[in-house]
């Protein structure tokens, strides 16, 4: 940025036009010399981000958080987190005159009274939905490349922290309109929270300012979801976002891109105006869906009453896998022990969860162990070229997908009509049995298109070329792929199992014993990269037979032109123009001229 | 593969990360480097970029057709008749502007980088993590002068009381959440005792059977067979909301269903619970607290839509199916000399779901 320099004099005479104008070198100029901000652009600016599609999931994250903050600001100049009760006098007929608390009361009136209230309040919930699943479609694509390797475990952490918190949100926000359904979800809380041993009591009983469900809970939950888990989460957002800036973006093996560079485009202007794009694309996709389908219709199901409840109901999505897990419980798991009540139909399901949960987040601290790769990984891997990763997140994602399936085991019962004790019974091996077959599916696919990748690098492409050879043999032509599409397919990397040695002492540890056989169990199918050796053998290979089928083929041709009497008839068809027939080739392969022509 | 000449690795000096178990490929296939930059037509055919920058500005102008459109939706669309059918208009229209709005401005921006923006990518190299060894050093320096300065490595006595003085500190801020919940008082000698509340309801003897949520008490002559009827304490019409009719009406719901007489399997001790097939169980799951409100007839099951425990009616509401473990407790009641259906006492157990102090 060129801007006006001030000399000693005191005269200032800019030699050109500053970028921008004068008022904008002016006023760049004022700021700078109060905050240095130019050391941030000269950084920042011009920072190169790698591109990939798979890398605009987060982003759907971050934006659709900012669209639940600014939805959500809004809404609270109307909300009233009281769980007084008033008369309903709303605009809204049916519930005219009904008792209800003040916090569905002004639900109601935002929903009925403001104008584009309804809408905003529409917008905020479905912007919640896609928020968390945004963060879970990022994680699972994190998993999966193996992007979570160092340096990057921290982030991992933070950003698991991160989904945690939007759950925690979710949950929050959605008890906030005191009405029936979210009444009941905050009866199931409370009954959960009970089974606890030694502190589940006093935990409710604090929690929701005395018995079930009293008159405190609603304001408590507002400002948890508003203040307390708001903060902490915008704080990790941005601790999480600096870590990224710090580390640099991962990106995909390819031409050009190694452990240590980093491709793409710079951050000003590409991704300035793809991301601020993406933040409106993210936005108004969320307020399409917001004006035209209804979420949270919270004037049909009246205020909270802990007698009447309706069948069928179902929490937000990403509580489902909390619910389901609560349902899956075989009967009877309940004991009077040492004169205390051991709810094990409640513990069962959150110690499964929370090791679950415990699990995803020091996953990649386990796989380090396993490893004991202590480099730093820049590459994101494609998820075949690390098998038994890819069929652990595929097993958890179906054990995931059971105890979510679960929470809706009556509507899939009669929808399908089924029986419930049938959907629950299946539903319950299903959540052993479908990681076990997921994991062994996943971990054959991975290896079988890892095999194919190295067929293709060796043999290339089937072209869909047949030749009839002079013997009468046909045989397919293979078009080999070129040298910035073979990269991608072998540049990755492999580990060996670990083999265990006794240490100074001439033991060998139980751990040691561990850690080698889970890396066993990790590494034991393998596929070893392939080695230019290797790609040079198999070309040489390949080049010299389609010489020779060129050979074969041109005397076959020069003896049918000399028995036609034309012996100088050219042995290639002429390109008039009007040959019609193209090679079927792929589309992302770059054919060398010179090949083509051969 | 290309990891093995990474610059990254070897800038540190002192730094050699141990690979693990990773293998080391001695030959790996080479890199060719970056591909030749492909031009896209628009680059290559002035048209076509005429044609982007084109539909760029179209797409900014429609945006803020529908910034306006939202506008005027708002003027347009009252919802101050209250009806569904305008609040309904109101919310389409003012959000289609709106997403309209977004979705051009979005859509042209993103034209804009991928169609006109130079589409050269750029090289950035990586610097390791991990800080350099002098600046580490320097770090590591910054504490052991401290340290040093301080005593605080060395001065075991200051450190020790430090931190315990820091640990107590913690402690009264702790403390001032038990009034998170209320402390025992004169007015309500149980307030503050969650076991004593939950170990009891608003059910008594004499307490009549209402229906819920009418409040209209129930004769045990206009129970019909195979009915079932919600009901409530008559007296829950006393409380208002201020005296907890919600937290007292939570406990005291209850399920009355008549059986044939001898339908019922009564246990010796609660034969006399039930008056002439007459039963009266706890609505609220003993599972996690939901109402328990379906019945089906035919098989006198009780279910739970929350987690679809099952309960059977005619075997003391005792679990058959679900998540929950115990049965729901069951309300012992009679008639009074008027014919209504009233409570013998309280429930002989606590409702709801389990709790730890529970026995």
């Amino acid at each position: 940025m060129s801007t006006a320099t001030v000399t000693e004099t005191g005269t200032a005479k800019p030699t050109e036009k500053p970028l921008g104008g004068r008022f904008v070198a002016g006023a760049a100029n004022y700021i700078d010399e109060r905050t240095s901000i130019s050391g941030f652009v000269k950084e920042l600016g011009r920072k190169i981000f790698p591109d990939h599609w798979s890398f605009m999931l987060g982003e759907i994250a971050l934006w659709s958080f900012v669209v639940v903050l600014l939805s959500g600001t809004f809404l609270t100049f109307f909300f009233q987190a009281s769980m007084t009760e008033t008369h309903y006098a709303g605009a809204f007929l049916p519930m005219r005159g009904v008792e209800m608390s003040a916090a569905l009361d002004s639900t109601l009136r935002i929903s009925f009274d403001i104008r584009g209230g309804l809408l905003v309040r529409q917008i905020h919930h479905w912007a919640a939905l896609v928020f968390v699943a945004g963060i879970g479609v990022h994680m699972l694509r994190v998993f999966f490349t193996g992007a979570f390797r160092k340096p990057r475990e921290l982030n991992w952490v933070i950003g698991f922290v991160l989904f945690v918190l939007a759950m925690g949100e979710g949950f929050t926000g959605y008890s906030l309109p005191d009405d029936l359904l979210s009444g009941n979800g905050l009866r199931i809380i409370d009954g959960m929270i009970k089974g606890i041993p030694l502190i589940g009591t006093w935990t409710s009983f604090l929690l929701f300012g005395g018995e079930f469900p009293g008159t405190q809970i609603v304001g408590r939950l507002y400002t948890l979801h508003i203040l307390l888990l708001p903060a902490i989460l915008v704080a990790l957002l941005v601790v999480h976002l600096m870590l990224m800036i710090v580390n640099k973006h991962t990106q995909f093996a390819g031409p050009g891109r190694t452990n240590s560079n980093v491709v793409g485009y710079p951050m000003m202007p590409v991704y300035m105006s793809k991301m601020g794009g993406f933040f409106f694309i993210v936005f108004g996709v969320i307020v399409l869906i917001a004006s035209l389908f209804t979420i949270n219709p919270i004037w049909n199901y009246g205020p909270y009453d802990p007698s009447p409840v309706s069948a069928g109901t179902q929490p937000d999505w990403y509580i489902g896998f909390a619910d389901g897990a609560l349902r899956l419980v075989p009967p009877h798991l309940e004991f009077v022990l040492f004169d205390r009540t051991w709810s094990f139909n409640i513990l069962i399901p959150l110690i499964a969860l929370g090791l679950f949960i415990v699990l995803v987040a020091i996953y990649p601290f386990i796989e380090a162990w396993i490893t004991g790769d202590k480099r730093e990984h820049h590459i994101a891997q494609r998820p075949r070229n690390a098998p038994t990763r890819t069929a652990i997140g595929v097993a958890g994602v179906i054990f995931y997908a059971v105890l979510w399936a679960a929470a809706s085991s009556d509507l899939i019962a009669t929808h399908f009509h089924l029986t419930m004790e049938g959907v629950i019974h299946a539903l319950q091996a299903l959540l052993f049995l479908g990681p076990i077959i997921g994991y062994f599916v996943t971990k054959r696919l991975c290896i079988a298109l890892q095999k194919k990748d190295r067929e293709i690098a060796l043999h290339g492409y089937e072209s869909g070329r047949i030749v009839r050879l002079p013997g009468g043999e046909y045989i397919e032509v293979h078009q080999p792929v070129d040298e910035y599409e073979l990269v991608k397919l072998v540049d990755f990397e492999t580990s060996a199992p670990l083999v265990v040695r006794p240490n100074d002492k001439g033991r060998i540890p139980w751990h040691e014993n561990l850690r080698a056989s889970i890396s066993r169990w990790f590494f034991e199918d393998r596929l070893q990269p392939l080695t230019q050796a290797d790609v040079d053998a198999a070309r040489a290979h390949q080049h010299h037979t389609l010489d020779h089928i060129a050979e074969e083929e041109a005397s076959e041709l020069q003896g049918a032109h000399e028995r036609a009497g034309v012996p100088d008839a050219p042995l290639h068809p002429i390109d008039d123009g009007h040959n019609t027939e193209t090679a079927n080739r792929p589309s992302n392969v770059i054919i060398p001229d010179d090949d083509a022509k051969s | 593969m290309a990891h093995e000449e990474d610059a990254l690795e070897h800038e540190r000096a002192s730094w050699k990360p141990s690979p693990g178990l990773a293998v080391a490929v001695p030959d790996p296939v080479q890199n060719p480097g970056l591909p030749p930059h492909r031009e896209r037509m628009t680059d290559k055919d002035p048209a076509a970029m005429k044609r982007a920058v084109r539909t760029v500005y179209t797409l900014f102008y429609l945006s803020l057709a529908g910034s306006i459109w939202a506008i005027a939706a708002y003027m347009l669309f009252p919802i101050e008749s209250g009806r569904i059918i305008d609040i309904r208009h109101n919310n389409l229209f003012i959000g289609l502007g709106i997403g309209l709005a977004l979705l051009a401005l979005g859509l042209g921006a993103i034209h804009w980088s991928k169609a006109i923006m130079s589409d050269k990518e750029f090289v950035e190299p990586r610097h390791a993590t991990r800080g350099r060894d002098t600046t580490r050093e320097a770090a590591v320096q910054a504490f052991r002068d401290a340290n040093e300065e301080s005593g605080f490595g060395r001065r075991t006595a200051i450190r020790g009381s430090l931190i315990a003085a820091l640990v107590a500190s913690i402690l009264p801020g702790i403390t001032l959440f038990r009034g998170l919940a209320p402390h025992n008082s004169e007015e309500n000698p149980i307030a503050g005792d969650p076991v004593a509340l939950l170990s009891h309801t608003m059910w008594k003897e004499g307490e009549r059977l209402a229906h819920d949520p009418s409040g209209e008490p129930i004769r045990a002559a206009d129970l019909t067979l195979g009915s079932a009827v919600h009901v409530i304490p008559e007296s829950l019409a006393e409380l208002s909301h201020h005296d907890g009719y919600l937290e007292e009406k939570a406990k005291a719901i209850v399920l009355l269903m008549r059986l044939l007489p001898e339908q019922l399997n009564e246990t010796e001790e609660r034969k006399d619970w039930s008056y002439n097939g007459i039963v009266a169980y706890s609505k609220v799951c003993t599972h996690v607290g939901c109402p328990v409100a379906l019945y089906e007839q035919q098989t006198h099951h009780l279910l739970c839509p929350c987690h679809q425990s099952q309960f059977d009616v005619a075997n003391g509401a005792a679990v058959i199916f679900g998540p929950a473990a115990r049965p729901l407790p069951q309300l012992p009641i009679t008639v009074d000399a008027d014919g209504y259906l009233v409570a013998k006492s309280d429930f002989k157990e606590p409702v709801g779901p389990s709790f730890w102090e529970r026995h």
